[in-house]
């Protein structure tokens, strides 16, 4: 945890807006989202499906362009903006300096292709290095994330690696031109448990032992909290809540994140007869409910909720720590009690 | 790694030779031992004396047990001592004759139908949507629609015939000719090409778009590479597999004899005019001799094609062994 102003920015989002026109209308995925991820730092972002944290993360990657998208906003990364470059400047940048690996490891490489010449092709793609040269640079990289036997699985193809290896490829892959920063992408959703584990602790090292900030898109709070500096938690399309660990996990402001910590089945405290749930379900980005999104399912809006809560610190003694609701810290207090002893 | 592919490829040829085999037996046992009556009658045909047909029996050796008359035919099949009863002329000659003109017509369409189908289900995936991909739906559909009789009657009257650019059919020798050869075919080659070009286009769209879609070209692209070399090593690479699998089993079947109706319109004199011919007049030795020409192409080309696919895909290397 690094006291702001003294470490470097080094990626600065503001007011990120990316809707899709489908045929149904006009999907708002992401409505206003501002991030800040400083060098070395682990961001979590968190919320459930369709809470538009993928969208957020694609976009600036710039994988998200298209006939059918509208995206505005700013989004600073080392000096670039990424939001209005050009394709090609953008493509120097990403799988360079930013590099992202995503949920599916099955899915994510190319069949047809061995692992290492799939590395080797991102690797020639930004630096004019010999094929041997770069195919050398595979090895190290894949027994850089643990990876055995990495002289034989660089010319293994993907169907020929279990799924956390081919995470690990992935990874290796993303690694490959030491970016500065890895976006993952719900990197552990479709792998079992004891892989989980693994594979968070090995981007852990990563992010400790390489100087590699990691942005973390999740629906695990159980992940956040082993490896997460910060998180910024969402819904329908926009951040309710931001702060350090500790902040959002002990002293949670918003009343869905409250939800969120509270649908947690803990070891250290006795079985509830049913999983505790957020009541109603998300809502359609197509239609969102005027003012806080939130809203309809809360059990605490009251008439101000029908505009817009801005995103603000409404803790003196936590500056950092960022809400969404119009509740005041005295009101939360006291019925974020209530509401955990369900 | 390589070996495995090896492996794939030994095991596919084998079981090619076995499938060979059993399309012997099927071929003999559907044309000389299922229907009733006397074989050595049908063979002669409807003209026939006693003396022609006493002398096709001995030949064949029909009151001979079934595995000799198996090993009768297979033996008069390779040999080449196979003749018509009608025509009096060696069935094997007619075949030697007729395959060059056939592989003529086969190796060029192919050539063509695929290179059409390629440029114009790029450039309609890539459109997908817009005015021009719907023109080219709408084209396909009609090229699909057209049966080769009509539209090569339609090319030979109005090219062929009334504005005299191409000849009215028939077949030159390359040897004789180069240019007259290329002449005479490029009729055949765009009537064959046509249907073909249609649904090949239509197939190799849906797989781009769909390929388009798939996470590892989503990686592709976060890996910074060049978009044209997203689309050229990520996208087509693999959106090609099942369009050239395609092209190997109807290229097989062309070459065996299996464009009858461009042969024929065009008159080609090749294997598959050959062939209808032989039925039109039910003349049973060039109809089983074709039928085994035929069905050991489509083998072959199968065959061909499970170890391109292998090659292609490495997946499928494995999968291959629970398969045979």
């Amino acid at each position: 945890m690094s006291e702001a102003g003294r470490v470097p920015t080094l990626l600065e989002v503001h007011d990120l807006e990316v809707s899709f026109n489908t045929e149904d209308g006009v999907v708002r995925a992401v409505d206003g989202v501002g991030l800040e991820l400083k060098s070395d730092e682990v961001l979590a972002v968190v919320g459930e499906s369709g809470s538009g944290k993928s969208v957020t993360a694609l976009t600036m990657m710039g994988l998200t362009r298209g006939p059918n998208a509208s995206i505005s906003g700013t989004a600073h990364f080392e000096g670039t903006e990424l939001i209005g470059a050009s394709d090609e400047e953008l493509r120097r940048v990403r799988g360079n300096r930013m590099s992202m690996i995503f949920q599916d490891p099955m899915s994510s490489l190319n069949p047809v292709y061995r692992v290492g010449a799939q590395i080797v092709e991102q690797i020639r793609a930004h630096r004019d290095v010999s094929a041997t040269e770069a195919r050398q640079r595979a090895v190290e990289l894949l027994d850089a994330v643990g990876i055995p036997d990495p002289g034989i699985r660089v010319d293994a193809y993907p169907h020929e690696l279990s799924g956390g290896m081919r995470q690990r490829a992935m990874i290796a892959m993303a690694l490959s031109l030491d970016p500065s920063l890895l976006i993952a992408d719900e990197p552990t959703t479709a792998l079992d448990v004891t892989i989980q584990a693994q594979l968070i602790e090995l981007l852990r090292k990563l992010n400790e032992e390489r100087d590699l900030s990691i942005v973390l898109i999740t629906h695990d709070i159980g992940v956040v909290a082993e490896i997460a500096d910060r998180v910024a938690v969402m819904y329908a399309g926009r951040i309710v809540e931001q702060g350090t660990l500790d902040e959002v996990f002990y002293d949670p402001q918003h009343p869905y994140t409250w939800g969120l910590l509270g649908s947690l089945t803990r070891i250290d405290r006795p079985r509830p007869d049913r999983l505790p749930q957020i009541p109603g379900m998300p809502p359609s980005l197509l239609e969102p409910p005027v003012g806080c999104h939130f809203r309809p399912r809360c059990p605490h809006a009251f008439d101000r909720c029908q505009s817009v809560p801005d995103l603000n610190t409404r803790l003196p003694e936590a500056p950092a720590h960022f809400d969404r609701c119009f509740l005041s810290p005295e009101q939360k207090r006291e019925r974020r009690e209530v509401g955990d002893g369900t | 790694m390589r070996s495995q592919l090896a492996r794939f490829a030994v095991r596919r040829v084998l079981s090619m030779v076995f499938v060979l085999f059993a399309v012997s037996v099927l071929v003999f046992l559907i044309f000389n031992v299922l229907p009733g009556g006397d074989p050595a009658v049908r063979m002669a045909g409807k003209a026939h004396t006693e003396t022609q047909v006493e002398a096709i029996r001995e030949e064949w050796g029909f009151d001979e047990p079934l595995y000799v008359q198996y090993g009768t035919m297979m033996k008069k099949l390779f040999t080449g001592d196979m003749i018509s009863y009608f025509t009096e002329v060696s069935v094997t000659e007619e075949i030697r004759k007729g395959a060059p003109r056939t592989f003529a017509l086969a190796i060029g369409a192919a050539i063509i139908w695929m290179a059409f189908a390629i440029a114009l289900g790029v450039y309609s995936a890539l459109r997908a949507g817009r005015i021009s991909d719907r023109v080219l739906t709408v084209l396909a559909l009609i090229g699909i629609s057209m049966p080769a009789f009509w539209l090569g009657a339609i090319l030979s009257y109005y090219l062929g015939y009334k504005a005299g650019i191409f000849p009215n059919g028939g077949y030159v020798e390359f040897l004789v000719s180069p240019t007259e050869w290329l002449w005479h075919l490029i009729l055949p080659w765009f009537t064959l090409s046509i249907l073909f070009i249609g649904f090949y286009s239509r197939v190799l769209r849906s797989d781009i778009l769909e390929t388009m879609g798939e996470d590892y070209v989503r990686t592709a692209r976060a890996k910074g590479l060049s978009e044209r070399r997203v689309m050229l090593k990520h996208v087509l690479r693999n959106s090609l597999i099942p369009i050239i699998t395609l092209w190997g089993l109807d290229f097989g079947a062309v070459l065996g004899g299996g464009a009858i109706l461009t042969e024929t319109v065009f008159n080609l004199q090749g294997v598959g005019q050959y062939f209808a011919d032989a039925i039109g007049q039910l003349d049973l030795p060039p109809i089983m001799a074709v039928t085994m020409f035929g069905a050991f192409f489509i083998v072959i080309f199968n065959t061909v094609v499970d170890i391109a696919y292998a090659a292609l895909d490495p997946r499928i290397r494995l999968e291959g062994g629970s398969k045979a």
